[in-house]
């Protein structure tokens, strides 16, 4: 009896403590040592964090900015979608940029660079809805340019990366279509009449402005990631491709059959050249050059099955490609690619594009892990990957091609970005993980749910999560800049104000009217504008030019017509175009919508327009 | 009487000696740095303006600190505009005209006097050099008073009338207002002090002298 007894208490015991033991070992989620992670991320009230990470915003259409590593957020840039918080999309200037298209998918940002390192000039983004290419000024932290939708570039995807110079901008084709726009041909005949196209996006050095610059045939694989080589490097661009079968249909099926796809690589220089030497074909009417007609500009090396992202590490010697669907990310070797070309070591070619033996130019097959898309890199020579599938990071060393470390984040990460991690000089310190699941990590909000952000500490031997943070949909890839290399103005001198219609002076404003068209000169000042009251007919084309002549920071001012369907925000120094037609007769009130004094509430006026008859309202 | 008008008019006739004339010579050039360095400084801090906003007074120009992000003067008078405060403007003080040709004017006569040498000229100089500095400063006190006296009767926020502070701390609404002399006028304090140095030196030669005879 007492044995029996002893029995059922130790069986208990040991039920318990294996109960015990499941517990601790279920749920790998990423953990971390509390007050570690909270010294190394905590940044005072009052003090500033030590980098900017700049994230797209995918379908969203904007980029976010926050401070690392406090992952505070201090500012959406709107780019490619109108945002009614800064007034973006709403006047005439922002309107136009637009060119009629309300959103964009931001994907992959790219900071300009100098000597392969990010010189805090502008920010280039790439849409890959609509095949176009936005520059930020990270002067005024706007949007200036937006170029496209770029002629042949279909998917704009494997977008934005800069050369170590930021001469090229690349760009190219995910979804190939029959060429030029506008053309029809029967998706059965996609693998010969379909095309893609890789393409440089020239940057003027000088004014940041972007031009086309020279754009490559390609066979209609799917054109997917790339980066710009460095050093030895510097004058090739390199793109991955997946559905090298040319499948069509459901490609989750059809494009995966083969083991390797490609990793492209074309000479800048050569093209630049092909170009000057007429070596060209026009195509949607831009020069396009054709690699069965010239030799020398384009190579293809195969890579590790649907290969996602590519990149060239630091010292611009390793090509390295994440092949998506195994588990190793393929090393290729720059001067093996050089010497191959060379010795015209082909094993095929795809549409007059040889194919370079994949044994003379690779290095290493690194296994890192399952699911592997994108690679960073620090600067003690190791290089850290994404693990979409396995919901980690692998740490590895360049050279040895040993994997260190891992780290499980939360969850299904995609991209991942270190402190100035492309570039020819990374900082190392900080990693930020960008997930795409995120599921747990946060207060529920229901059924549509923010992306995760984790920010890993790299400094030392292990990898170390320090904080989760959680951005609207969907940062693709992100940079982060040392804070120090951006110096913003918060404030435009009036001095630079080249508008035409700008006034500085109350006593300049007025209303002109010729005819149906009423132009308003307004001045918005703490806590007024002038005029206070704007008279129209019904169907008059009203412009307004709205200077904000405050000189001091966060003074900002917005004019809000009520059912007009306006808002402007203008900042301290600057003036805003305002177009509209007065179609609906009555009085309009218009407001300041960006809190301005202590009097803001009394920043308003009224917009009349008549032809509507008088006011019934009885005695 | 006789003996005090006797002696006054012995001490008016003193001359100046080298080293007296030497400390003239050094109290006229000490007015140079005045065209360059600001007479008056306030400063307003508050909580939005935890760097504070800065006001330069020179003899010549009114100037606000200035940064890529704000010009303090046009902010001081965005304030002041809501409590009906007319805008700080140079026009708006005749001083700006006067005072530098005024210092224009002493530093002459202190050359005179240290051509010359004669100790009547130094009592001059002094005399009128300290009308001068009292009445500037009476004349700011006054300028002061007015702008925080006429104050617009249709104004946002109504406030008692007020006379910004000239020398020292005031609290004003949300603003800590420090009110201090600046470079300039010490050089232009140094000179009555050096005038008064100036006579005494030379009195006290001309006393050697006489005792010596």
């Amino acid at each position: 009896m007492k044995t029996k007894l002893f029995a059922i208490i130790a069986l208990v015991i040991t039920l318990v403590l294996l109960a015990g033991c499941g517990g601790e070992q279920r749920g790998r989620t990423a953990r971390s040592d509390v007050q570690e992670a909270a010294l190394k991320s905590y940044v005072a009230p009052g003090d500033l964090d030590e980098y900017y990470i700049f994230k797209s915003g995918g379908h969203s259409g904007q980029v976010y900015v926050y401070g690392i590593p406090s992952m505070r957020h201090i500012s959406t840039i709107p780019v490619f979608s109108p945002y009614a918080a800064t007034g973006y999309g709403f006047d005439k200037e922002s309107k136009e940029m637009l060119g009629g298209f309300t959103w964009g998918d931001a994907h992959h940002p790219s900071l300009s660079e100098t000597d392969g390192d990010y010189d805090g000039r502008w920010l280039f983004i790439s849409d890959n809805a609509n095949n176009r290419m936005a520059r930020v000024d990270l002067r005024d932290f706007k949007t200036k340019q937006i170029f496209g939708p770029i002629p042949n570039v279909s998917g704009n995807h494997c977008s934005s990366f800069s050369t170590e110079n930021t001469e090229y901008i690349l760009a190219g084709s995910r979804f190939s279509i029959p060429l030029p726009k506008g053309s029809y041909e029967k998706i059965e005949d996609y693998a010969t009449k379909y095309k893609g196209v890789v393409a440089g996006i020239e940057v003027n050095p000088k004014s940041g402005n972007m031009t086309l610059g020279w754009q490559v045939l390609m066979p209609p694989f799917n054109y997917d990631l790339g980066d710009a080589g460095k050093g030895p490097s510097k004058e090739w661009g390199f793109w991955t491709c997946y559905n090298s079968e040319r499948a069509i249909g459901k490609l989750e099926v059809t494009s995966t059959q083969k083991d390797r796809d490609y990793v492209v690589a074309v000479n800048w220089k050569s093209a630049e050249k092909a170009i000057k030497d007429g070596k060209f074909r026009m195509i949607g009417g831009v020069k396009v050059i054709d690699p069965k007609q010239t030799e020398g500009v384009v190579y293809l090396m195969p890579a590790a099955k649907s290969p996602h992202g590519v990149d060239i590490s630091p010292d611009g010697k390793y090509i390295i490609a994440s092949g998506k669907l195994q588990s190793i990310t393929t090393v290729f070797n720059f001067e093996k690619m050089l010497t191959a070309i060379q010795k015209k070591d082909f094993t095929g070619n795809e549409d007059g594009i040889p194919v370079l033996n994949y044994d003379a130019v690779k290095d290493a097959e690194v296994n890192v892990g399952l699911g592997p898309l994108h690679t960073q890199f620090d600067d003690k020579g190791f290089a850290y990957t994404s693990l979409f599938v396995e919901s980690a990071v692998a740490k590895w060393k360049l050279g040895t091609w040993e994997v260190v470390d891992k780290i499980p984040v939360s969850y299904n990460i995609g991209h991942l970005t270190a402190a100035e991690g492309d570039t020819k000089n990374p900082d190392g310190k900080y990693l930020v993980a960008l997930n795409k699941l995120s599921h747990g990590r946060h207060l529920s909000v229901g059924p549509s749910q923010p992306e995760s952000s984790q920010l890993i500490d790299i400094s030392g031997e292990k990898m170390g999560l320090l904080m989760d943070a959680f951005t609207e949909p969907e940062p693709h890839y992100a940079q982060i800049v040392k804070a120090d290399k951006i110096k913003p103005i918060e404030v435009y001198p009036k001095e630079e104000n080249k508008h035409p219609k700008a006034i500085w002076d109350i006593k300049d404003s007025k209303v002109v009217r010729n005819g149906r068209n009423v132009e308003v000169y307004m001045i918005a000042v703490r806590s007024s504008f002038t005029p206070t009251s704007v008279e129209v007919n019904k169907g008059d084309k009203v412009t307004i030019y709205m200077t904000n002549i405050e000189q001091t920071t966060d003074e900002l001012h917005g004019l809000g017509i009520n059912e007009y369907n306006i808002n402007v925000v203008v900042d301290p120094g600057e003036t805003k175009t305002i177009e509209f037609v007065a179609d609906k007769p009555g009085v309009f009130p218009f407001y300041c919508t960006n809190f301005c004094s202590a009097l803001h509430q009394e920043m308003q006026g009224y917009l009349l327009v008549k032809g509507g008859g008088s006011s019934v309202v009885l005695n | 009487m006789k003996k005090l008008i006797q002696k006054a008019t012995t001490f008016f006739e003193t001359p100046v000696d080298i080293r007296s004339r030497l400390v003239v010579l050094v109290a006229a050039i000490l007015l140079v740095p005045t065209y360059f360095f600001p007479l008056w400084n306030m400063e307003l801090y508050s909580n939005q303006f935890p760097e504070g906003l800065v006001l330069n007074i020179y003899s010549y120009k009114l100037e606000g600190g200035k940064s890529p992000y704000r010009d303090d003067l046009k902010e001081i008078n965005s304030l002041n505009h809501y409590i009906g405060m007319r805008p700080l403007q140079e026009d708006d003080f005749t001083e700006f005209k006067w005072i530098p040709f005024v210092i224009g004017g002493v530093i002459l006569l202190a050359l005179r006097a240290v051509v010359l040498g004669k100790m009547s000229e130094l009592v001059d100089l002094f005399v009128l050099f300290t009308y001068f500095g009292l009445f500037s400063l009476w004349a700011f006190y006054h300028k002061m008073y007015l702008y925080g006296h006429e104050l617009d009767p249709t104004s946002a926020i109504k406030v008692d009338p007020f006379t910004p502070p000239i020398f020292g701390h005031m609290t004003m609404a949300n603003f800590e207002v420090y009110s201090y002399p600046q470079l300039g006028s010490y050089f232009m304090g140094a000179m009555p002090i050096l005038l008064l140095l100036a006579m005494w030196l030379s009195r006290r030669t001309a006393q050697k002298e006489t005792a010596a005879r």
